[in-house]
């Protein structure tokens, strides 16, 4: 028994670092992939389908001895607008908070409009970022046309 | 593969920026005016000196010959092609590097492309200020502008105004662009067309987020009397799925003299050309009939936009 604990010790502990809770069920790996998580050299841990009492399920993403800019994980909420950003130092959490949906984001999605100009040319995307009935809509920068959140299709 | 990013805002948007229908109200009156102006004046040498371009990557006779008309006018010169064929396109170079080049010969773009987005792009890229001449579907700012001009002249005014699109409704740019400028000044739209080509709900958005009215028919005949402009606009066979469909209202949307009997007696109509069979020829002398005087104060209004931009007239 006591080398069980042992072991959920070791996983569930960082000493320093990000972890990223409340990802809802099923965005695990899309969260990874906005992240550009697969490229990082830092211990990684990924949890999925794990109980919620909030949420039902949930994933969580643990990532050693790396912090994020705001601007950066708040693309998060771009997937999982209930995710909550826990920051560690020592074993210690010195700063928790919810993803804020941006206001822009910018290369991370693709314009649904195939005759766009970033469909047409080498030319990064950019949305405006409108939420409308709790439903996310990208407005097109260069196209105006909107891409919805059920169509997000990610760089 | 390298991605050409965009440059962030720098905050000189007011020195060049590239045009929108959209844009603040009181910079749009301003061009009205200014277009005025220069349709009592309109041979100048204000713009001696001056290079610009005019990229048409799509064919157009009207708005292309309208806007090399409005430089040679005022004095200037006009370098740069009427199609695509023509340029590096031609031969794969980029729009980044086209547009970035020319932005090294002249003082102005004027830019026509089938790519939607592409002059907000090329402006962001460019040095020097880009017009959208027209991009795809998407835009064509200066017939809007065109359209209004042509709307404040007849009526002597924007505001109050009731106004009839006719026609194609749901593809006609010009219909949206112009409809979205005229929420600002406080119309009333009816809106005359067959079932499938509708005006957008993402249009109609817009009159309702002012509080604006609009009115929907399929007879033509119960718009004509209560409007100040009728603007027709063309049916294109290709836009139906099913052609007995278009064979059904071809004919429903051709303006006659018949039709014309009862009137307000301000009414204009108006039409973004060119026309093929939806305006009666025997309208054309018709007091009434604006469509080629509309055209024409395209000239004025694109000269009125290029002294603007280039910061010969503030």
């Amino acid at each position: 028994m006591e080398n069980i604990k042992i072991k959920e010790l070791k996983v569930s502990a960082i000493e320093n670092g990000t972890v990223i809770d409340h990802i809802a069920h099923g965005k695990v790996l899309q969260v990874v992939k906005i992240l550009g998580l697969e490229d990082f050299e830092d211990q990684i841990y990924l949890g999925a389908n794990l109980e919620s009492k909030k949420y039902g399920k949930k994933g969580i993403i643990k990532i050693s001895n790396h912090f994020f800019e705001e601007s950066d994980i708040n693309r998060i909420a771009l997937i999982s607008p209930s995710a909550t950003i826990i920051e560690i130092k020592d074993f210690v959490i010195v700063k928790k908070f919810n993803v804020q949906v941006p206001s822009l984001v910018q290369g991370i999605v693709k314009c649904i409009n195939p005759k766009c100009v970033t469909n047409q040319q080498k030319v990064e995307t950019r949305f405006e970022v409108f939420t409308i009935e709790n439903r996310m809509r990208l407005k097109c920068h260069y196209c105006e046309k909107f891409t919805n959140q059920e169509n997000f299709d990610f760089n | 593969m390298p991605i050409y990013r965009t440059l962030k805002p720098t905050g000189n948007e007011e020195k060049k920026p590239g045009i929108h229908p959209r844009f603040l109200k009181r910079r749009t009156m301003r061009i009205l005016e200014l277009a005025g102006e220069f349709e009592k004046t309109p041979n100048s040498s204000i713009l001696e000196g001056q290079v610009i371009a005019s990229l048409f990557f799509e064919p157009s006779t009207r708005t292309r010959l309208s806007f090399e008309t409005a430089v040679q006018r005022m004095g200037g010169r006009v370098i740069g092609f009427a199609d695509a064929n023509i340029s590096s396109t031609s031969k794969g170079e980029s729009l980044m590097d086209s547009i970035k080049t020319v932005a090294l010969y002249s003082d102005l773009i004027v830019m026509r492309h089938p790519v939607e987005g592409s002059a907000r792009f090329a402006s962001e890229v460019s040095d020097v200020p880009v017009i959208n001449a027209g991009d795809g579907a998407n835009q064509h700012p200066t017939q809007c502008l065109l359209d209004m001009y042509s709307i404040l002249k007849t009526q002597g005014k924007l505001d109050d105004l009731h106004v009839a699109f006719v026609g194609d409704l749901k593809y006609g740019r010009t219909v949206h662009s112009l409809t979205i400028a005229l929420t600002n000044f406080n119309c009333t739209f009816h809106l005359v067309s067959p079932e499938e080509l509708k005006l957008p709900s993402s249009v109609k958005q817009h009159i309702k987020d002012k509080n604006l009215k609009y009115y929907q028919y399929t007879d033509l005949m119960e718009a004509i009397p209560k409007v100040d402009i009728l603007y027709m606009t063309r049916i294109q066979k290709e836009r139906f799925s099913d052609p007995v469909d278009y064979e059904k209202v071809k004919n429903a949307y051709i303006l006659t003299r018949q039709m014309l009997g009862n009137t307000k007696p301000n009414l204009r109509i108006l039409h973004p050309m060119p026309r093929v069979n939806e305006i009666e020829e025997q309208i054309d002398t018709d007091p009434r009939a604006y469509y080629f005087q509309q055209a024409l104060n395209g000239v004025y209004v694109r000269q009125a936009l290029l002294a603007y931009l280039l910061g010969l007239k503030s």
